[in-house]
């Protein structure tokens, strides 16, 4: 047994005074939006346990239950919390699946846009001459458009290299695909400022002269000392991923209607807004805000806690 | 200056050749040409005689600068759906998106600026405070929901302003506007705020952090301790060094939102290029596709290079420095 074991409260006293976990604790706010993100993010994993009803089992939907409004309201029905939707859908358990693939939309484009850009940029930081002239000057043209535009557009040939019959089944991948390839540069240029920062230290130097390869020394070491900023990139850009993959799916771009997405939802129920049905469109698009905004404020947050300006 | 202004023009040319050859590939790549102009009962020679005409057996580079060529003469060939001149299309439609980003930019410009000040300057009142998590909130908010959500207030529910296109509008020779009546602005309104917050939102952050970030320098404290009145020093001192990233704010937000009109424009069905793109993705439109994406990027590269260059003009620290 180490003594670390032994002494319990040491233990905890030293958690609760790392500078980021003090920030955390000090911070209402930051709190409050952890909690609302975790159960949101929970209960969209969960969303078979918990979900009353299966929207993707056509044996559990029934077009008489259609477009019934919540419980609170005349005419609702108690089995269904939320309403349902024109497909007679119960809107609580399709948002909580909706959320899902929204949020796993999200996490895999943001993952994608990370390792290809950590990955370049550090190349480029760490390498130096033509090829960081030409990875980052890829990344200033790839800026130089406004990222919603090119995912619309990969998205759009993604779409149009596939052919019809595998549309719908490959979407999911080709939206991912559109948005993790937009967010790259952002990562890049964090990444290649890091680095350019710790290829002058001397565990780098150190580690050049033993003779490490460049490749060990740019992932074993530089990279582990580039992730505090790239958390704060990666935890803004998981909300603008939601937020991209629910425009696409909005534009009826993305996310198909069979399997839909929150922003698939928002499409479906704006059409019915008109006869008066609001809860179709209100609630997923309550859930995507209150996703997205908690996403935002822990960014926010993380961005203050790691600048050591701000300390 | 010269050597300054030739290093962002090589850029921009850069981009721009980069582009060209993205949306070249879109038409060899994306769907085959000759199936997409002729019917399903084009006989063999039929196709041929296209592929001929086309050039399609070219070796690639021919193409390419073939391809260069037109775009440099604003010629995009017959979109394959609606069977017209492409740049006819662009043009009959580009009066409908610049005004509505011309109102949007007013609009976010204006209140982003003024906002960013005053919560700059007054950074502790309980107004700045709501301002600044109003503001975060429209940061989360997706413009599609917030059309939605105005569509709902302002055109089902309280029946105020029409819900969707474009009326009330006057043909100005080419140019067919709707700022000029009544109808056309109660059209314009809903899409133009719709278009607007987010980048109001963004305006008003920087030029508050701006704002505060001047207020800490030492010009500042001197001119407090020379004595001289709080709105002298904010606005004879302070304001005007908040201005000059002000015009890279410009720049950003006209890009913003050219890039956000297309979401706007398909809440709103209003008749502008971005909708024309959007109807383009969906039916896999290469000509349309390919001719916005030139046109999207030269607009992207006038603005950085105008931008670029008014940087140099007035801010004296980079003409010196650089």
């Amino acid at each position: 047994m180490n003594h670390l074991d032994e002494n319990p409260m040491t233990r905890w006293k030293r958690f609760k005074d790392n500078d980021i976990v003090w920030s955390f604790l000090s911070s209402p706010g930051a709190m409050i939006a952890a909690v609302v993100a975790s159960v949101m993010i929970l209960a969209c994993i969960f969303a078979p346990m918990i979900a009353p009803f299966d929207p993707f089992d056509p044996a559990q939907i029934s077009l008489w239950d259609g477009k019934l409004p919540p419980t609170w309201v005349d005419g609702g029905q108690s089995r269904y919390p939320l309403g349902t939707d024109n497909q007679g859908r119960d809107m609580f358990s399709t948002i909580l699946y909706g959320g899902r693939l929204s949020i796993l939309v999200g996490l895999a484009a943001v993952c994608l846009g990370m390792v290809l850009g950590v990955t370049l940029g550090v190349i480029a930081g760490y390498l130096g001459g033509v090829t960081d002239a030409v990875i980052m000057r890829l990344a200033d043209v790839q800026l130089t458009i406004p990222g919603i535009l090119l995912a619309i557009l990969i998205n759009g040939i993604g779409r149009a290299a596939l052919p019809y019959e595998l549309r719908d089944e490959f979407a999911i991948y080709v939206v991912i695909l559109a948005i993790g390839l937009t967010d790259w540069p952002q990562f890049a240029r964090v990444a290649r400022g890091a680095t350019l920062v710790e290829t002058n230290k001397e565990y780098v130097q150190a580690a050049r002269i033993i003779g490490l390869p460049s490749w060990l020394i740019m992932f074993r070491h530089i990279v582990p000392n580039t992730l505090r900023p790239i958390l704060v990139i990666a935890t803004i850009g998981l909300a603008l991923a939601i937020i991209s993959e629910a425009t696409l799916s909005f534009l009826g771009q993305g996310i198909p209607p069979t399997t839909p997405s929150l922003g698939t939802l928002i499409r479906v129920g704006n059409d019915y807004l008109f006869s008066g049905l609001w809860w179709i469109t209100l609630f997923p698009a309550v859930a995507l805000i209150v996703l997205v905004f908690s996403v935002n404020l822990l960014g926010d947050w993380l961005r203050d806690a790691l600048n050591p300006k701000l300390r | 200056m010269i050597s300054f202004i030739a290093k962002r023009l090589a850029q921009s040319v850069l981009v721009m050749a980069i582009v060209s050859a993205v949306s070249f590939s879109l038409f060899n790549f994306v769907g085959d040409p000759v199936n997409n102009m002729v019917g399903q009962d084009a006989t063999r020679e039929q196709r041929l005689e296209i592929r001929d005409k086309l050039g399609l057996d070219d070796p690639i580079i021919t193409q390419y600068s073939r391809f260069v060529g037109n775009i440099l003469q604003a010629e995009f060939g017959l979109s394959y759906r609606i069977k017209r001149p492409v740049d006819d299309l662009i043009v009959e439609r580009l009066p409908a998106t610049l005004e509505l980003v011309f109102v949007s930019a007013v609009i976010s410009l204006f209140f982003g600026i003024v906002l960013g000040i005053y919560t700059g300057i007054k950074r502790n009142s309980w107004i700045s405070r709501v301002i600044l998590s109003t503001s975060l909130a429209g940061v989360s908010l997706p413009t599609f929901v917030i059309g939605i959500g105005l569509i709902y207030l302002f055109a089902v529910h309280l029946r105020w302003l029409p819900s969707s296109g474009r009326s009330g509008v006057v043909e100005l020779g080419w140019w067919k506007t709707s700022l000029i009546t009544l109808e056309g602005w109660r059209s314009i309104i809903l899409p133009a705020i719709t278009l607007s917050l987010f980048q109001l939102t963004l305006i008003l952050r920087l030029v508050r952090a701006e704002m505060m970030e001047v207020m800490r320098t030492d010009f500042i404290k001197f001119a407090r301790a020379r004595g001289l009145t709080e709105r002298a020093i904010n606005f004879r001192h302070a304001l005007r060094n908040t201005l000059v990233p002000v015009i890279t704010i410009i720049g950003l937000n006209i890009g913003g939102l050219v890039a956000f009109s297309v979401v706007t424009e398909t809440v709103f069905q209003w008749p502008g290029t971005g909708l024309m793109f959007i109807q383009a993705v969906n039916f896999v439109d290469v000509p349309i596709m390919a001719a916005y994406l030139v046109f999207v990027a030269l607009l992207f590269v006038i603005i950085n290079l105008i931008v670029d260059i008014l940087y140099f003009v007035v801010d004296p620290r980079i003409r010196l420095g650089g």
